[in-house]
């Protein structure tokens, strides 16, 4: 079979799936739909498998292989159809995206077990894939929007899963206006696109580009910078990141997939995917990486001092993509899609890991009440030692390789770009010490009484209620289940996490520096047509970056085990020392009371009066003073119809007299 | 005689009727000042009857007085209803199509 | 058969008088009674002036039917009713200042359109006509053959309105039994 069928069964299984658990929900049983839903996503990555096969089969050069299902539209200029791209790049992210999520809904076969609405999460789960699938696959502008949106409304969906939990449905509505915000930017690209270059087919655009726009002319500007507009607010950039922490009020799983490992990764897919139009248009290439690397440091400042579990692991996802967004905007396009892949194995272990540990503390997420649970789960401390590890970049993990190699093309680039490399080690090391800050935190120190419970052989259990504000709950439809699984007990979730702990470890050696670039040699099909693809750095000077990034890592795990585990007390003590500063970073940089005062009260007060002024007495108004005015004209209509047939009379000649001085006057 | 002079004193009676057609509020009056429209667009009929050279409109102004006969009958008859059930004799009396 | 100019002039000018003296006077009279006779002065006024215009025969109608027996009935109801006195106040707002200025609009207007048209026929005082123009036998000849049907018609219509004079006094026979 050819590459591009391998694409259309890509999205065909996982949408199979989705729309078996949706309908079939009543009749299956069990965790029928789990393992439906999981089979759907192994199938999707065997095809990605098959198309990777069939696509290396191909010559370099002739690696852009479309085809399309019908077409949509095609009138008046337009001619958009259902079709996808099937290239090295696309291959590349449905090999990452479909097995991660496979993995992720193994996990969650065991993890949502006694869920109510189990069938309707892996639905929704699946559906997800499809629409990350589609909007990766996507062959022209048209078809990546309709990702695009589906893969917001899934996200919605899925953190807001628990509904009748008030602060998850809260957390989906600010994702889902937050993400229409970056697709409304990135319709007006499209839009722009069209006009100035008369299509939306990638190939065709791409093509066109250079020869119709000259570099950096206004209009490309605008146009990269309203794709950035789209990639910042799904992926939880700057200042469009306000949602991502909120969205850990979904379940685990969820935020393993969507919120680490893939779709937060669409971003970085977008830019590296419409780099012909970043590279014509250096000036939105470079804000881009500035942006990237604004939202690296400030994410990992505020990683130091929040306190909820989850929260911690999604500022250490906005800081790690910024690394990526930073990376292919400088032109790094292997080395910031390699750290992508190596990101979404360790950020999704160190997510499910995080679950496995809430289930132990019996739904606490605050790591100020855990500690010392190594001896009571140690399979799942074990993996999570090695997640932060490649997440801080210790020597030899996947993490290692994957995140120096842009600081080093950044370096290698000259000019200015210095600036990326210095701040890039700077959030390292501060990655490190986080990193380290929640394994130390959680699983040293003096064992809390769950986790003696635990070694005690017995799962600690508590009355349901919010991990936010702590109100209680019940375990019905709506709320989470009642029961709690850990990695040691849960078969399907040991799986999972083990797989990923291995690729983790393993995942770096695609692509050693002087070794082996099988990444680099693989997406070159894709970016063929660009200029900084092989501008790559020495084998000596990637070594002498990494020689310094594993250094950086160290330095941060000695200083984390120095705060959080030889001086126990320290960090409380920093606290209150600099505690501004600490309540600054505690607040996250105090971003969503600002847009509370900017956006969101302005828009509340606009609303009330629009109902009580506008729509109260402009429009009420309007209506009721045209019935007022019709009735008036009724009354006085009225009053001719007094009953004197004198008045009719009069009526009737005056017409007349009128008529006639109507004709006289025509006729003169 | 110019026609002309005929045509405008038929004219002139037809106003004077109208006027007192809106004025008079005795229905019997009213009906006489019918009589006086009638018979303005008799004269008017009898004199281009004469500008004509033909007859015909002498036999509508016949015609005419007819109608008017018959109408001055039924008129009547309705007044004297009016009397004889003791119903005011005054048109502004008569409000029923009040709306 | 023209008469003297001079003459025609004068029994216009008879007739005329005569007409919109009658006219005005049967708006202007408070009693009915008075209304009526003037409307008979009216009426024979009328007729002079139709026998101005060669038409012997609806002259003579004239008198005989309009005058003699229509203005009977007139009279006989209007002595049945008795005298009727109007009120003074007038309840219509507007209406006693717009009556006559509408009426007189009316007259201005149908002057204007009489003396700015063009026939030409108007502009002089008719064709000569033969002998025995407007005479009963001409008339009588176009009642029977031209316009017979119009003739039967007004039969019917005479009819009608004897039958419905007498429902309408049997009616009346009717309550007062």
């Amino acid at each position: 079979m050819s590459a591009t069928t391998y694409g259309w069964l890509v999205l065909a299984f996982p949408l199979a799936g989705c729309l078996i658990s949706a309908f079939g929900w009543r009749v299956l049983p069990g965790r029928a739909a789990g393992w439906i839903g999981t089979a759907a996503i192994a199938l999707a990555f065997l095809s990605s498998i098959g198309a990777l096969v069939a696509l290396l089969d191909k010559p370099v050069q002739s690696r852009e292989l479309t085809s399309s299902l019908y077409s949509y539209a095609s009138a008046a200029g337009l001619d958009i159809k259902l079709g996808i791209l099937v290239d090295p790049l696309s291959v590349y992210m449905i090999l990452v995206v479909s097995g991660v999520s496979a993995l992720i809904h193994l996990y969650s076969v065991a993890y949502l077990a006694s869920d109510r609405g189990y069938s309707r999460y892996f639905s929704y789960l699946n559906f997800f894939v499809f629409s990350m699938l589609l909007l990766v696959l996507a062959g022209n502008f048209v078809l990546l929007i309709v990702g695009w949106a589906f893969v917001g409304f899934a996200s919605y969906a899925l953190i807001s899963f628990w509904y009748r939990r008030h602060t998850a449905t809260r957390a989906g509505m600010k994702a889902f206006v937050i993400n229409v915000i970056g697709d409304v930017g990135l319709v007006f690209a499209a839009f722009f696109i069209f006009r100035d270059l008369g299509t939306f087919d990638y190939l065709s655009v791409f093509h066109a580009a250079p020869q119709h726009f000259s570099t950096n002319q206004g209009v490309l500007i605008a146009i990269c910078l309203l794709i950035l507009v789209g990639a910042f607010a799904k992926s939880a950039q700057l200042p469009l990141h306000t949602w991502l922490p909120d969205a850990m009020e979904g379940p685990t799983p969820v935020s393993a997939l969507i919120h680490a490992a893939t779709m937060v990764t669409a971003g970085v897919y977008l830019i590296a995917r419409t780099h012909p139009l970043f590279e014509l248009a250096p000036t939105a290439a470079d804000i881009s990486a500035f942006i990237g690397l604004a939202t690296l440091i400030f994410a990992a400042t505020v990683a130091l001092a929040v306190t909820d579990l989850k929260r911690i692991i999604a500022y250490s996802t906005i800081s790690q993509i910024g690394y990526m967004v930073v990376g292919v905007s400088i032109g790094a396009y292997a080395a910031g899609l390699f750290h992508l892949m190596t990101h979404a194995f360790f950020k999704a272990l160190l997510f499910m890991g995080a679950g496995s540990v809430i289930s132990a503390m019996a739904g606490t997420q605050d790591i100020d009440r855990m500690g010392g649970l190594r001896r009571a789960l140690p399979f799942t401390s074990v993996l999570m030692i090695v997640g932060a590890l490649a997440l801080a970049g210790f020597p030899l993990t996947s993490g290692f390789f994957s995140k120096d190699e842009i600081l080093v093309f950044a370096s290698n680039r000259g000019g200015f770009y210095w600036i990326f490399t210095v701040g890039g080690y700077l959030a390292a090391l501060l990655t490190a010490f986080y990193a380290f800050r929640i394994i130390f935190r959680v699983f040293w120190g003096e064992p809390v009484p769950e986790a003696r419970e635990l070694e005690g052989g017995h799962l600690a259990h508590a009355e349901p209620a919010n991990p936010l504000t702590g109100e209680p709950e019940d375990t019905d439809v709506g709320f989470p289940g009642p029961e709690h699984h850990i990695a040691e007990r849960d078969r399907p979730m040991w799986l999972a996490m083990a797989t990923l702990g291995v690729l983790s470890i393993v995942g770096g050696a695609l692509q050693i520096p002087g070794l082996d670039h099988v990444i680099e040699t693989f997406l070159r099909g894709s970016f063929l047509d660009s200029r900084l693809y092989e501008s790559v750095p020495s084998v000596l000077a990637d070594w002498e970056g990494l020689a310094v990034g594993g250094a950086v890592a160290l330095a941060g795990i000695a200083a984390a085990y120095f705060v959080y585990v030889a001086r126990p007390g320290t960090s409380a003590a920093l606290a209150r020392r600099f505690r501004p500063v600490h309540a600054f970073l505690v607040n996250k940089w105090y971003f969503d009371e600002l847009y509370d005062a900017v956006v969101y009260r302005p828009a509340i007060r606009i609303g009330r009066f629009s109902t009580g002024v506008i729509e109260r007495v402009v429009v009420d108004g309007i209506v009721t003073a045209t019935v007022d005015a019709v009735r008036g004209i009724g009354v006085v209509v009225r009053g001719a119809q007094s009953g004197f047939v004198r008045a009719y009379a009069l009526l009737l000649i005056g017409g007349f007299a009128g008529l006639g001085l109507y004709f006289l006057i025509v006729s003169s | 005689m110019d026609i002309t002079w005929y045509v405008v004193l038929s004219a002139l009676l037809f106003a004077i009727g109208a006027g007192g057609v809106l004025i008079r509020r005795s229905p019997l009056v009213i009906l006489l000042c019918l009589e006086l429209m009638l018979n303005a667009s008799n004269l008017a009929l009898v004199a281009f009857s004469r500008a004509q050279g033909n007859e015909d409109g002498q036999v509508f102004a016949l015609i005419v007085m007819v109608v008017a006969a018959c109408e001055v009958v039924v008129g009547l008859g309705l007044i004297v209803a009016m009397f004889r059930r003791r119903l005011p004799l005054n048109v502004d009396e008569m409000r029923d199509l009040r709306g | 058969m023209e008469a003297e100019p001079g003459l025609t002039y004068v029994a216009f000018f008879a007739g005329a008088i005569g007409a919109v003296g009658g006219a005005v006077a049967v708006i202007a009279l408070r009693n009915p009674f008075y209304s009526v006779l003037a409307l008979v002065v009216h009426l024979v006024s009328l007729a002079g002036l139709f026998l101005l215009l060669y038409a012997q025969f609806v002259a003579a109608a004239q008198v005989v039917v309009y005058a003699g027996a229509v203005m009977v009935l007139y009279v006989f109801v209007a002595a049945y009713l008795g005298a009727v006195e109007e009120p003074i106040w007038e309840p219509i707002p507007g209406q006693r200042f717009l009556a006559p200025l509408l009426a007189a609009a009316l007259f201005v207007e149908l002057a204007i359109a009489i003396l700015g048209t063009g026939l030409s026929a108007l502009d002089s005082s008719g064709p000569t006509v033969h002998l025995g123009f407007g005479s009963p036998a001409e008339i009588g000849n176009l009642l029977l053959e031209r316009f017979l049907v119009v003739f039967e018609a007004a039969s019917m219509l005479l009819l009608v309105a004897a039958v419905g004079a007498i429902v309408l006094a049997g009616r009346q026979r009717e309550a007062e039994r």
